[in-house]
């Protein structure tokens, strides 16, 4: 890593004489090669964009206005914010990807920089493929640095001073330029960039003039004095029409919202705090009923021992609970989450991935967590895992999850990650739930009076699932004492081998009905497909894309999209059907091919692993080499 | 108020049940052992009060006094929770339905050590509850080990003495601005009686330290949780009467000696005064006598402080009157236009 710490008060040095000093190689390709190259034709919505500016500058809201705008034009997108776990000050990466086709995976090459961070410049720059673009401060003189890509250089200082008096205001609106000087060369609608901007500053009226003046000079200096010199352009398509764009948390909040969650116990963790941050928002505006009392309650706790803690209280008296939380703060969880099983109290517990082990990298993606949750706990521990692997997903899961976790009478846990939750995602909007809320197997005073006897945890239907009552029911048959020591039917104290075995069986009866009523996978089978690929949660967009990718290159696959565990039965019919099985995932330890092994043990060798655990999403690219590298062998 | 008993032949209490229907199963304790003591007094405080039982959640976390709730009130829900975390778990069926009348029985060692932080917490939310600290100083259920509420110097059964500063939960809880800390001893079962009572007409978290006595462990010469230490030192701060809110308020004593506390349900707390100049109102004052008791090795029983009037969890929360558990699918599940609103601001 370069730092240039020195650079903002020198700014006569160049990057080129700082590189040269501490012995880094320049590269030198001629300049005549990318100019060719470019001129051959044009890259019509299809290319990706990276923002690269100093954590905390402000530079999502012009990020943000230069994505929707796109979006607005009717062309797809995706937006993925590269951030550093840290306020202020450290170096962040905004990359948009557009494209016609609709694929939204991460794209690992960068085809537009708009460099403005001196501390990364020189690496973001070396980073590109020649022929790319480079968008860039003048001072910078990040034109010394490579000569094989297109160098457009701009005065953003002079031009900011130009956009406001405020010096304060400077700094947030140089970024407002940059978006000028990318909509002019790429030919962005101006309404559109004007609605962006309004979407950007709802109530705020007095600001959009004023960033809306800031990329018109961005715009006309970009006009007057650049010359377009590259193949990347922005054609409008109707490819967006009715889509929303949103991020995951925001999807599990809305779904959450919509399966009728009334108490949320929360600690804060990144990445998981927008989902109850945003869900509290809405909680506030739709729940709150004609005398502007509540229908929710809402604790921040004190930690996530607390927060399980309250979700099981509230579970257990009869309210629909949550938390949400990540890696951290599951292993937290694990003791309290173990006891929910046993004690079979219904709760959901949202798990946003991040890196880890302990700290790890708290800002980047991952999908490790998934033996972590599956068997959260010491003792005989499996719980339901849902698994979705879009913000559509997210939203129809959080409402599956607090159906089933009443259903099943146990904790149940929404695995998803930070690049699912925290980034931008293009989808079609949510439909509205059409079942209505399961409540389980919950037994009224009117209900026990009919059945005339009660016993918590007897197996009257066969399926695992036991009756329960909650606290406050007017009946002498009602109360019952929850203990996560040895119980009997009657929830009374028992340390008798028979009884203790009971119970594990009937939960282990309970855990298999579950396979019936979670998420079912989803299939595409190629009629000819010796090639098979299993995935589950966020890889999802980087295998759909590969698959394409495959395709092109001869190699059909079947895919399954593994949406839940425990596993559906028809896995086995997949592997079976295919001679080479790769299961593609977001982990090192190739944690959902170990489990599809312990339920597949006869398939283990059929079972290929594409394992992608850099903290950075996987791409379809990343998927398409590797695979193509087993193929070969 | 006063409701005729179904049947005043039977010794029943004002809402017709009998002392029997608010007792538990029979106690696993060590015979003698103080928490049994103060079982019986909640049995009877309870019966006394005329409590629905169904109404009432008993919670608690891990260790002897963690048994308890099994022996008392049947015909309530109970929850016996993880080692020091039964805290969230009350507030987390508060938060589900607030009607219900949380009762909490925890230990030395579940709430001075492993549950600390959860304690402090729930005080500083003032969770409507009564919290009953069952302490003894002393780990029964792991053989004997010092407790973090053990006094210094103070002896265990195999002759070590404790070195480590005791915490003290009245003083911690009021520090937390807890709005009823109350202290008192397994074997004083009239105050004890007065302050459970008081307790569970109290609005918000009612802290309720008891000494407590372990025969098995902590009942020797040298300990200060001991039953005669504890005979020998309790100086209460006030005789204490509880008027309940259906029984006539009567005005037989001497303004300059008598403070009477109306709680929130109109019944009364009627402090005497022992010749002290305590007044349990402030806030000051219960500190540094507090203090000044450690100081002098006095124990120090009664109720160290109350406010009254201090807003409660789920004021603060500006809930709806019913339960949530309660509510039907039409009040908890957003319409359909607020969705498609919703999705609009997205596109």
């Amino acid at each position: 890593m370069l730092y240039l710490s020195a650079f903002h008060h020198s700014r006569c040095y160049t990057l080129v004489r700082i590189a040269l000093k501490q012995g880094i190689p320049i590269v030198k390709t001629l300049a005549a090669d990318s100019v060719q190259k470019t001129e051959q034709g044009r890259v019509v919505n299809d290319f990706s964009i990276q923002v690269a500016t100093v954590n905390g500058s402000g530079s999502q809201s012009s990020n943000n206005v230069l994505m929707r705008t796109i979006f607005q034009m009717g062309i797809p997108v995706s937006g993925k914010n590269l951030f550093p776990s840290n306020i202020a000050g450290l170096p962040t990466w905004f990359t948009i990807r557009v494209n016609k086709d609709g694929y939204i995976a991460r794209k690992a090459e960068t085809n537009i920089l708009v460099a403005m961070n001196p501390q990364t410049a020189f690496e973001d720059v070396k980073a590109l493929k020649p022929g790319a673009i480079c968008i860039s401060p003048v001072e910078l003189k990040l034109n010394e640095v490579r000569s094989d890509i297109k160098h457009y250089q701009v005065p953003f200082t002079e031009l900011a001073a130009k956009a406001t008096e405020t010096i304060k205001l400077r700094k947030l609106l140089t970024n407002m330029i940059y978006v000028g000087v990318v909509a002019e060369l790429l030919n962005l609608d101006e309404k559109e960039i004007e609605k962006a901007v309004a979407g950007q500053f709802p109530g705020k009226a007095k600001v959009v003039p004023l960033n809306v003046n800031a990329i018109n000079i961005g715009r006309e200096w970009t006009r007057e004095n650049l010359k377009k010199d590259d193949p990347y352009f922005i054609e409008r398509m109707d490819k967006t029409a009715g889509k929303i764009i949103i991020d995951g948390n925001a999807a599990a909040a809305l779904g959450s919202l919509f399966a009728g969650v009334t108490v949320v116990a929360w600690y804060p963790i990144t990445p998981s705090s927008s989902l109850c941050e945003t869900l509290i928002d809405y909680l506030h505006e739709y729940r709150v009923d004609e005398n502007g009392k509540n229908t929710f309650a809402v604790v921040q706790a004190e930690d996530e021992l607390a927060a399980v803690g309250m979700a099981l209280g509230a579970g257990w008296a009869g309210a629909r609970s949550m938390t949400s939380t990540s890696g951290p703060g599951i292993s937290l969880m694990a003791e309290f989450v173990g006891f929910g099983y046993f004690t079979e109290i219904p709760t959901v517990i949202f798990d946003v991935q991040r890196v880890g082990p302990s700290t790890g990298m708290p800002t980047r993606t991952s999908q490790a967590d998934l033996f972590s949750t599956y068997m959260l706990s010491h003792g005989d521990t499996k719980h339901i895992v849902l698994l979705p692997g879009s913000v559509a997903e997210c939203f129809e899961f959080a409402g599956a999850a607090f159906d089933l976790a009443e259903r099943f009478q146990t904790p149940v846990f929404v695995l998803t990650d930070l690049d699912l939750g925290m980034n931008n995602w293009m989808s079609d909007p949510f439909a509205y739930p059409t079942k209505p809320l399961d409540r389980g197997k919950v037994l009224n005073a009117e209900q026990l009076d009919k059945v005339g006897e009660f016993a918590r945890y007897k197996d009257v239907d066969g399926d695992g699932i036991p009756y329960r009552t909650l606290p406050g029911t007017n009946h002498h048959l009602a109360p019952y004492f929850v203990r996560g020591s040895g119980h009997t039917e009657k929830a009374t104290y028992t340390e008798k081998p028979e009884d203790y075995k009971n119970l594990m069986d009937r939960l282990e009866r309970k855990f298999q009905t579950a396979r019936k009523f979670v998420p079912q996978p989803e299939v595409h089978t190629e009629p000819k497909a010796k090639v098979g690929i299993i995935a589950f949660g966020s890889t999802h967009f980087a295998v759909y894309e590969s698959r394409d990718q495959l395709k092109a290159a001869n190699i059909p696959t079947s895919y399954y999209r593994v949406r839940a565990l425990p596993f559906t039965e028809d896995l086995r019919k997949f592997v079976e059907a295919h001679d080479r099985v790769y299961v593609v995932e977001q982990n090192r330890d190739a944690q959902l091919r170990d489990l599809i092994t312990l339920e597949l043990p006869d398939m283990a060798t059929k079972l290929h692993s594409i394992r992608h655990y850099t903290g950075l999403p996987v791409d379809a690219q990343f998927v398409t080499d590797e695979i193509l590298k087993q193929e070969k062998k | 108020m006063v409701q005729t008993p179904s049947n005043p032949a039977q010794s029943t209490n004002r809402i017709g049940l009998t002392l029997a229907d608010y007792k538990g199963a029979p106690s696993t304790l060590c015979d003698g052992c103080g928490h049994d003591a103060i079982t019986s007094q909640i049995i009877k405080a309870f019966y006394e009060l005329g409590i629905e039982p169904h109404q009432v959640a008993k919670l608690s976390g891990i260790g002897c006094s963690s048994k308890t709730p099994a022996y008392f009130l049947n015909r309530a829900h109970g929850f016996n929770s993880v080692h020091g975390r039964m805290p969230s778990v009350a507030t987390g069926a508060n938060m589900a339905n607030k009607d219900l009348l949380l009762i909490g029985v925890s230990g030395d060692g579940d709430t001075a050590s492993i549950g600390l932080g959860q304690f402090c917490h729930l005080v500083r939310r003032n969770l409507p509850m009564i919290y009953i600290v069952e302490n003894n100083g002393v780990y029964g259920l792991t053989k004997g080990q010092f407790s973090a509420t053990a006094d210094i110097g103070s002896k265990a059964k195999g002759g070590k003495l404790n070195e480590y500063q005791p915490i003290d939960l009245c003083g911690l809880a009021i520090e937390l601005g807890c709005g009823f800390v109350g202290r008192s001893f397994a074997g004083d079962p009239k105050q004890l009686m007065a302050l459970l009572k008081a307790a569970a007409s109290h609005k918000g978290t009612a802290v309720l330290d008891v000494i407590s006595p372990c025969v098995t462990f902590n009942n020797h010469e040298g300990s200060t949780k001991s039953y005669k230490y504890a005979k020998e030192m309790e100086t209460p701060l006030h005789e204490l009467g509880y008027i309940p809110f259906y029984e006539q308020i009567t005005v037989d004593y001497d303004p300059g000696s008598v403070q009477d506390v109306e709680l929130h349900d109109g019944s009364h707390l009627r402090l005497k005064k022992l010749g002290k100049e305590y007044d349990p109102r402030n806030r000051e004052m219960a500190m540094s006598t507090m203090l000044k008791a450690a100081e002098e090795k006095q124990f120090l029983t009664g109720l160290l402080f109350i406010d009254e009037k201090k807003p409660d969890f789920v004021n603060m929360m500006d809930l709806i009157e019913e339960p949530l558990s309660s509510l039907p699918e039409s009040r908890t599940r957003p319409s359909k236009e607020a969705l498609d609103k919703i999705m609009a601001e997205l596109m």
